[in-house]
């Protein structure tokens, strides 16, 4: 081969691998920018877990917390409240909380370590909304046959007292539990599972 | 003087190609000569974006992008800042008169066919515009940090997380945070006052490049540079300066008179320009008692809404955005213009302007359940005019009607079975007859000759 033909394979062969290097370099280069978009050390310090007092709560009485800027409820639930909560109703979407994202401990009616404590976020699982608490039963705006729950103005989805969600409304799946575990008998930290729970 | 000015004008020109741009996209730039009404959009599209351009720098001297500053650095602007809330409207103004503006852009685009070959690429960039200008306007509208805004935006990044199994990982990337918060503001406002702006820049360059390629369509669709005379001019052509320029230079008086109206006499335009909501600082523990987006976006929020399942409700928004990019794939009849296409044609034209009209008016008000199942049967017409105008791309035999008609009728059937409810049978009943009158409509009465055929298409302009 004489020094002034092209050879073309070879000139191929270097473009391609030249495109290639050059290609994945440039997409490892967007990593700093990717990463810097995820949540700062700060950020994720403000999201570590809180501890509650639970001594004062009244029977019924829901207590209002921020955990990682998302609203979290506990509510003391009275022993008729967690009695109805036994029957699986019909009209329940997921019953079971076979759909739902909850601790392993809380795949259960009441959804909950202690039965007498609900812990939720209080975040529609339809679309991010805080839906309101309405334990009184039967009143005019949600019907007779509203037994107390959780009812979310946005979109019109209903939960009832364990937050599961009601079938035929936009909500899917059942409000989220968060993880957290009893510290004492009165103290409750939000944002860790029970010692003794699978990670 | 004009030989100085001559002479710079050839300094300059020896240099860089200022005369054969201008020549090139203005003096010599053959436009068809019966642009119409609707021909004013896009030159007033261009109008806006600087408008936006212009007040939202201003904007950025005072406004502070930080959660605890953020509302109170508005009600500054409003307030203290010398003629603060003349620019502070006129950008929030701006905002819903860009959509009008594209909108009806958009409308004359598929009302005279203008993204059929040759042009489907400056349709595609258009969309590509569009969506970015979504982007840009949803980002510009947490900025105020009030309440609408901050549940607006949750609601949004929160579409992000019915993906399946990354979705619940890419909304806190999106959010920066575990829920919308300062991180959030902070890189919106990034994206809104750079990013997305000269992606616009952009693209309104490249639609623009891509449009004087090919030559302007016309309200007739049929194509100038077919008839040309001795010198290559075409014979239904007029240069575009300075026939074109005064044209748009009246129609942005028109423009900025009713703009500046609403400006100063109704800049909130009773909730639907600026919703009360917002008014109020952003509060993560206190939702708006209906989250509605500004009325741009409510005619896809109702698509969303309709589909009582977050995944497929997404997705259905997804596709009804999406749809609008394979126009020149879906409506494949040569004829162009409105004008010259069949009765059948223009009633789904017709259908499709009442459709979107209507989900935004359904979008902006609370789900009943009348609501919700309206919702659902228009957003069944809105994917319903893309399927008839695919259907009306070519001759059709009376078998594919027959066919059409049974799977797509069945189709929607089958979905009514699968969601009835107890006890709301006979609004089912009545809503799908909707669909039902829709289909039988248009796929038989194609078959008819004086409602399914096409007119012939002059071979010049008409005016």
């Amino acid at each position: 081969m004489s020094d002034d033909t092209v050879d073309v394979g070879r000139r191929r062969f270097l473009t391609g691998s030249t495109a290639l290097v050059g290609g994945t370099g440039a997409v490892v280069a967007m990593w700093p920018f990717v990463a810097s978009m995820s949540p700062s050390a700060r950020a994720r310090t403000a999201g570590a877990p809180i501890e509650v007092d639970i001594g004062q709560m009244d029977w019924g009485q829901k207590i209002d917390l921020i955990w990682r800027k998302q609203p979290i409820w506990i509510i003391r639930r009275t022993p008729e409240m967690v009695a109805m909560l036994e029957s699986e109703p019909s009209y329940l979407r997921d019953p079971n909380s076979a759909q739902s994202q909850q601790p392993e401990f809380a795949r259960n009616s009441h959804r909950s370590l202690n039965p007498e404590f609900l812990v939720l976020v209080g975040v529609c699982t339809h679309l991010g909304c805080n839906p309101t608490y309405r334990p009184d039963a039967a009143p005019e705006d949600l019907g007779s046959d509203w037994p107390g729950g959780f009812f979310c103005a946005c979109h019109g989805s209903r939960f009832d007292l364990s937050g599961r969600v009601y079938d035929h409304v936009p909500a899917n799946a059942n409000l989220r539990v968060p993880p957290y575990r009893f510290v004492s008998d009165t103290r409750i930290l939000i944002g860790e599972m029970p010692e003794d729970a699978p990670a | 003087m004009k030989a100085y000015f001559g002479g710079l004008i050839g300094w300059i020109d020896a240099r860089f190609p200022l005369m054969r741009l201008w020549n090139e996209h203005f003096a010599h730039y053959y436009a068809p000569k019966n642009f119409n009404f609707w021909y004013f959009f896009g030159s007033l599209a261009l109008l806006v974006l600087i408008i936006q351009i212009v007040t939202g720098i201003f904007l950025t001297m005072h406004y502070k992008p930080d959660a605890e500053l953020a509302f109170a650095s508005l009600e500054y602007i409003r307030r203290d800042v010398p003629l603060g809330w003349l620019i502070q409207y006129m950008h929030s103004t701006g905002a819903s008169f860009f959509f009008i503006v594209v909108y009806l852009h958009m409308f004359r685009g598929i009302m005279y066919g203008s993204f059929k070959a040759p042009r489907e690429l400056i349709w595609l960039l258009g969309m590509f515009l569009y969506m970015a200008l979504m982007a840009e306007a949803f980002m510009g509208y947490l900025l105020p940090w009030g309440n609408m805004s901050y549940w607006g935006a949750q609601v949004i990044v929160n579409l992000f997380s019915t993906i399946p199994w990354v979705g619940p990982d890419i909304a806190i990337w999106l959010r920066g945070d575990f829920a919308v918060s300062d991180a959030t503001l902070t890189r919106f406002f990034a994206l809104h006052v750079s990013a997305i702006p000269l992606a616009i820049l952009a693209l309104v360059m490249l639609h623009i490049m891509a449009l004087h390629e090919v030559g302007s369509n016309n309200p007739d669709g049929v194509e100038i540079k077919k008839h040309k005379d001795a010198d290559g001019k075409p014979l239904d052509g007029v240069p575009f300066h300075p026939y074109y320029t005064v044209k748009d230079i009246w129609g942005s008086i028109a423009f900025l008179f009713l703009f500046a109206l609403v400006v100063f006499f109704a800049p909130e335009m009773g909730g639907y320009f600026l919703e009360p909501d917002n008014f109020t600082p952003a509060n993560p523990l206190l939702t708006p008692e209906h989250i509605v987006p500004v009325w741009y976006f409510t005619p896809f929020y109702s698509i969303l809404r309709a589909i009582p399942d977050p995944q497929f409700g997404a997705l259905a928004m997804l596709l009804s955005i999406l749809v609008l990019f394979f126009l020149p794939w879906i409506d494949r009849n040569p004829v162009r213009s409105v004008r010259y296409r069949s009765q059948l044609y223009k009633l789904n034209l017709l259908l499709f302007v009442v459709t979107f009209a209507v989900l935004g008016y359904l979008g902006f008000n609370a789900p009943t359940a009348l609501y919700s199942e309206l919702a659902l049967r228009f957003g069944e017409w809105y994917f319903l005019f893309f399927i008839a105008l695919w259907f009306f791309s070519r001759p059709r035999r009376n078998i594919e009607r027959l066919v059409s008609l049974a799977v797509v009728l069945g189709l929607i059937s089958l979905y009514d079975v699968v969601r009835m409810e107890p006890g709301h049978e006979m609004l089912v009943f009545l809503g799908w007859l909707m669909p039902a009158a829709f289909v039988t409509v248009m796929f038989l009465g194609s078959g008819i000759e004086k409602l399914g055929r096409d007119l012939p298409v002059p071979d010049r302009v008409t005016e």
